[in-house]
């Protein structure tokens, strides 16, 4: 009943191409993206925002950007920290010697420089597949965190290496405060989000899942593999870089090459494995997944009575927990948790009939 | 708006509650700890945090301070960055009431995370005998404090007791030091001060990294065997010091010509190391043992009450856990101190802030808290978050830690300047104002 289609019906090309098809999935957006936006900086307080929904926009958006290579484009990279580490060094470059730069031109300059990076890292993609191309990228996962440590340029000659962020203004809006971090976040991630939804129904995303199938076929129907796969890492670079500047900028607000080391990589690999691969949603049920489930776990071992269980082994029980609930969901839903919320959502569609 | 209106009411009962709530607990004083007791630095976490702890305990037992109980809670940080930073605006707002007095994160990445945080929260941030070197510079960063040490005057000190072994700082001139340092921003961190203190007094200095984690050091070594230098500084971290110092020993190297740094200078840096360690030197700010009176009150009243936080309580007096009852003094005593000022009752971030700034231990003050030889005098200001910067010696005999020098102090005339340039730097790119330190009372 909820989701009944009776009635809808398309008139024009143009409505049955639009984003989203159903007048309830597109209210259903609405209403969720003016709660985020005018609703929670109302009733959210500095917990929420500053560790709970900044990290999880962030690690959503490098989800995004790994899973248009993988999920989309079939390119396995373990080299998402690395591009996010160069999108983050390179917009606190453009800020600090363009005077005057505005934020976000900051944040898509930096974008651009992880892109190309990403290009140049993509390259050996036209000749090797699978676990081998995995292995290219861990060469970038590397060098990059070694080259910021190495010259002391990127990091402004800083003695230790560490960027701090500069005030964050747009339009000479002051957003330094945690809401305006997460409300900056917000944006930037919903428009790229946005973006990346288009992009996967454009030609492109079709060359891509069709590079991801099966490429000696796409080749063979005439689409460009070494365009599409090099556009693919491009453009996955440029999501993981900004989503690098704004874990350094909005979330963390100072970064460090080390913080951008392998285990990141596999954190936001993790996302998009446990969301769904090939699905824009499942990047941000992965990683809400992924950061708030130890949060809460965290938090109700919070409410144990001290001293009951030793702090030490409690930590390690809840990671036990983790562990488990990951592979619960996997053995549960291989496909990952868009998958799940997709045959709900087909379920309620044909509701109240059964098939 | 009338959405608003509606619930104005509810609100302010809520608030009523939480006040008369607030009013129960009123006579605690809230420490949040964001320690790590898992992860790769578990050993460093558990030893700190339960010597801070137990001081703690000790303090409450002892009626508290002025009538004031301390409270804590913790959040683990598996030294983990983002995850102090959680654990910071997890705790930030205090116990049931009781409002927080200061953040210890013991890590210099959740350090350098939550200084930004801190300062809008108005929350002392302690980093004691690490941490960023210019935050020294309480004019620009008022709510750091690198209690103790810095890096630099770290290394200063060294260098000053390397001058005293070879007879004077001017016989430095000619000598060959190499330092050995981890290939990290902590790591880091001294490199230009030491290049500095090598042209000031004339040795040649090598510098040579360590790639993270540190557990291949062979060319590094065959480099220093090559060099064949007087003394090697090695700027070690976790699993890096015991491969060093093992490492050193298979090549040849005097073990007794190593100076170990203040993350090198534990049991858990020399023991695993066996034989190898025998007659390896580290700095420290605070000697091992359980023989100060302060230690013999922690057990008499909390570790032989049972209620000691070391799940091994071999580990009673070591180096980390003495760490953690030094830091455990000094927050107490800024409580104390912001207390004479403020009335005896739950302070604020910012007035905890004040009696950090107003600091004054002298012999007598120490004799009084039991610490004598364990804290050094300490004297801190609005523009001089450090206080101390000296440090003492200790050589490693294959059991234990055995002190070989007095105080050795840093040249902290020659680094002021240097820390201030680096503060004004960054006051510049955060578009800061100094504070001006002759307003502040």
């Amino acid at each position: 009943m909820l989701y009944s289609e009776a009635g809808q019906f398309s008139t024009r090309y143009a409505a049955d191409r639009r984003l989203f098809r159903l007048r309830q999935d597109r209210l259903g957006l609405g209403l969720l993206l003016v709660f985020a936006f005018a609703v929670v900086p109302q009733v959210g307080n500095d917990y929420w925002f500053s560790a709970i929904l900044t990290p999880f926009l962030v690690l959503s958006l490098a989800g995004l950007g790994l899973n248009l290579l993988t999920g989309y484009a079939g390119q396995l990279s373990l080299g998402s920290a690395a591009f996010m580490a160069a999108g983050a060094f390179a917009t606190y470059n453009f800020q600090l010697r363009i005077e005057g730069l505005p934020l976000l031109a900051s944040f898509a300059l930096g974008g651009a420089v992880a892109a190309l990076l990403s290009l140049v890292f993509g390259l050996p993609s036209l000749r090797i597949k699978g676990f081998y191309l995995i292995v290219s990228t861990l060469a970038a996962q590397f060098l990059v965190p070694w080259a910021l440590v190495k010259y002391g340029w990127f990091s402004n000659y800083n003695a230790s290496g560490v960027i701090s962020a500069p005030r964050l203004d747009i339009f000479g809006l002051d957003l330094s405060s945690p809401a305006g971090r997460y409300v900056l976040t917000l944006g930037v991630v919903v428009a790229l989000a946005f973006l990346a939804r288009n992009i996967v129904r454009s030609e492109l995303g079709r060359n891509w899942m069709a590079v991801r199938d099966m490429d000696t076929a796409a080749a063979v129907i005439g689409i460009p593999l070494a365009r599409t796969k090099l556009l693919a890492f491009a453009i996955s670079g440029f999501y993981l870089g900004v989503a690098g500047a704004l874990w350094a900028f909005t979330y963390l607000g100072t970064v460090e090459p080390h913080g951008f080391d392998l285990n990141r990589s596999f954190q936001v690999l993790f996302i998009i494995i446990i969301g769904g691969m090939g699905s824009i949603l499942g990047n941000f049920l992965g990683a809400a997944f992924i950061v708030l489930f130890p949060l809460l776990l965290s938090n109700l071992a919070g409410l144990l009575p001290g001293g009951l269980i030793d702090p030490g082994q409690l930590e390690n029980i809840q990671k036990m927990i983790f562990g488990a609930l990951i592979i619960v969901f996997l053995i549960r839903e291989p496909e990952g948790l868009a998958r799940l919320w997709q045959q709900f959502r087909a379920r309620l569609r044909r509701w109240p009939l059964r098939y | 708006m009338s959405f608003k209106k509606a619930f104005k009411p509810l609100a302010l009962a809520l608030a009523l509650g939480s006040i008369s709530l607030g009013a129960q607990a009123a006579a605690e004083q809230y420490f949040p700890l964001q320690s790590y007791r898992i992860g790769p630095y578990a050993a460093g976490g558990t030893g700190f945090f339960g010597g801070f702890i137990d001081y703690l305990q000790y303090v409450n037992a002892n009626g508290g301070v002025n009538g004031v109980k301390l409270t804590w809670s913790e959040c683990e940080t598996e030294y983990v960055v983002e995850k102090g930073v959680e654990c910071y605006e997890r705790l930030k707002k205090g116990l049931n009431g009781a409002p927080a007095a200061a953040t210890n994160p013991l890590s210099v990445g959740i350090a350098y995370a939550t200084l930004d945080r801190s300062t809008a929260d108005k929350i002392p941030l302690i980093t004691i005998n690490h941490g960023r070197t210019d935050s020294t510079d309480g004019r620009v960063f008022p709510y750091a404090f690198p209690l103790q040490l810095n890096p630099y005057s770290e290394v200063s000190a060294i260098v000053n007791y390397i001058g005293q072994r070879v007879g004077g700082l001017d016989k430095l001139k000619g000598k060959k030091i190499v330092t050995l340092y981890h290939g990290s921003p902590y790591g880091k961190e001294t490199n230009e001060v030491l290049e500095k203190l090598a042209s000031k007094y004339g040795f040649t200095l090598t510098l040579l990294e360590v790639p993270h984690p540190g557990n291949e050091q062979q060319s590094q070594w065959l480099n220093i065997r090559r060099i064949q230098p007087d003394y090697v500084i090695l700027r070690g971290w976790g699993v890096m010091n015991p491969v060093a110092l093992k490492t050193a020993q298979k090549l040849g190297y005097p073990t007794d010509r190593i100076i170990g740094n203040i993350w090198s200078n534990s049991e858990d840096d020399a023991a695993p190391a066996g034989a190898a360690a025998k007659g390896f030197i580290s700095i420290t700010t605070h000697p091992s043992g359980t023989g100060f009176p302060v230690l013999q009150g922690i057990k008499k009243s909390v570790v032989d009450a049972g209620k000691g936080n070391l799940a091994d309580p071999k580990r009673f007096g070591t180096v980390y856990y003495n760490l953690g009852v030094v830091n455990g003094i000094l927050n107490v005593e800024a409580v104390r101190i912001a207390q004479a000022k403020f009335g005896n009752k739950p302070l604020t971030g910012e007035q905890v802030r004040w009696g950090f700034e107003n600091i004054r231990l002298d012999d007598k003050r120490l004799t009084e808290l039991g610490a004598l030889g364990l804290v050094q005098p300490l004297k801190l200001s609005c523009a001089d978050h450090e206080g101390g910067g000296a440090v003492r010696f200790q050589q490693w005999n294959g059991q234990e830690w055995k002190l070989i020098s007095e105080w050795v102090q840093a040249d902290r005339a020659l680094l002021r300047p240097i820390i201030e340039a680096s503060a004004s730097k960054y006051a510049k790119e955060k578009g800061i104002t100094p504070r001006d330190c002759s307003k502040e009372i």
